[in-house]
């Protein structure tokens, strides 16, 4: 037993020293690592990369192409990002929790998501991270409603999203504007109460938010004007916004009383640590 | 055998207290319910089921076959139940043993659904791990 722990304190510290090592490569750039969750978005990718490219490093850009069947992880490797491709489609959420599990892994701190469809404009990350970056906020979230901005809304859309803030402010107990949004950054505190358990793997959404804010994060929105998407179609649509309302109201409605999964517990792997160390000594 | 039916009917209602299903009825009862029982058992023999869902059914193939030996034992839930003709009571034994066997795969299937997204992830990873490793190692390998 003793054998054990000293062997596992020698891994933790080997972690540290590396994480040293990284923090000291990476001292007036703290380690962002920029998540975007993408499926058959090959046409918007590499505009959107390209702009990207202009305020964070692709290199520090994790693109997880959810099951495409187009060239989505391709124009993602070209361009230079990190690429982790579902083998197929698990939806929006899922593609993002594999993004918080890799930041995790890897030892990224902080997190900061926008989607491959090219409505979150690149140019405003370093406003959304700078709370996060500066301890003040541990989700910020780009709200296009705030300050009476219309943009990138089409009318339907501003229906259903009102009713999802006003349930979002009730039960925060803080203003909510956009609940939807998909333009966040992320503290390690709230990467790591996201990876635990529960995350919605189909469409995360006001729950989210307030299950952050009852684990005691603090929520910060911050005006966005976003745009209309470029190409494609959008994911919210047809039948599906019926099973999306109900899985909501069930959600909101179990919350208090939810628990987590009876499976969380399983490990998959155990060796996933040990494995994530030695790479982070590589780099 | 509509006759026969009848009569069971008759006898279930009239003559509740020294009630018996006709002989006729009673071994096609005992008969189907023999291989059912024979058939879960033969299934889970052959590892085509898994005992895990195997036990509603068996406990369902020898509820049906007490009930064929016993009729009393069906007259007595008919009045626990408060149903007028034994026959439903069947009925609704029969629904209700589906609605729980659907509701078992429903916990099943969620269960399943957890692992399948929690091991895709892995997959995801490992691979990209994997990748990026080897073409560490190729780069490191060349002069």
């Amino acid at each position: 037993m003793p054998a054990k722990n000293e062997a596992r304190s020698k891994v933790a510290m080997r972690g540290s020293v590396a994480q040293q090592r990284l923090q000291a490569r990476h001292r007036d750039a703290p380690r962002v690592l920029a998540i975007i969750p993408a499926m058959n978005e090959a046409e918007n990718l590499a505009s959107l990369l390209a702009e990207l490219s202009r305020v964070h490093p692709l290199g520090n850009t994790l693109v997880v192409d959810d099951g495409s069947s187009d060239a989505t992880g391709d124009i993602a490797k070209d361009h230079g990002c990190l690429v982790v491709r579902h083998p197929f489609n698990l939806g929006y959420g899922a593609a993002l929790l594999t993004g918080y599990h890799y930041a995790l892994r890897h030892g990224y701190p902080h997190i900061v998501q926008l989607d491959a469809d090219g409505q979150h404009p690149p140019e405003l990350l370093p406003t959304l991270l700078e709370p996060v970056l500066a301890g003040t906020a541990d989700v910020v979230v780009g709200s296009r409603y705030l300050d009476n901005g219309r943009s990138g809304s089409t009318t339907l859309r501003r229906l259903g999203a009102r009713p999802l803030a006003w349930l979002a402010t009730l039960w925060t107990g803080q203003r909510i504007t956009d609940p939807t949004s998909g333009f966040q950054a992320l503290s390690p505190a709230a990467v790591a109460t996201l990876c635990s358990d529960g995350f919605p793997e189909d469409y995360p959404d006001v729950d989210v938010l307030i299950t952050l804010h009852r684990a005691g994060l603090t929520l910060v929105e911050l005006p966005v004007k976003m745009r209309d998407r470029v190409a494609g179609t959008s994911m919210h649509g047809g039948m599906r916004a019926f099973y999306y309302f109900y899985r909501l109201l069930v959600t909101l409605l179990l919350l208090p009383w939810r628990r987590s999964s009876p499976w969380r517990g399983e490990r998959v792997s155990t060796k996933s640590h040990a494995a994530s160390d030695k790479r982070e000594d590589d780099a | 055998m509509m006759l026969a039916i009848a009569h069971a009917l008759f006898t279930a209602q009239g003559a509740a207290e020294d009630a018996a299903l006709p002989p006729r009825q009673r071994l096609v009862a005992i008969l189907l319910a023999t291989a059912m029982l024979v058939t879960i058992l033969e299934l889970v023999r052959r590892r085509r089921l898994r005992e895990e869902y195997s036990v509603v059914w068996v406990v369902t193939a020898v509820l049906l076959l007490i009930l064929a030996f016993n009729y009393r034992i069906l007259v007595w839930l008919t009045a626990a139940i408060g149903a007028a003709v034994p026959n439903s009571t069947l009925f609704f034994g029969g629904i209700l043993f589906l609605m729980l066997l659907c509701l078992q795969f429903s916990v099943r299937l969620s269960r399943l659904t957890y692992r399948m997204r929690k091991l895709t992830r892995q997959v995801a990873l490992m691979q990209e791990e994997l990748q990026d490793f080897r073409s560490r190692h190729d780069d490191a390998a060349k002069p």
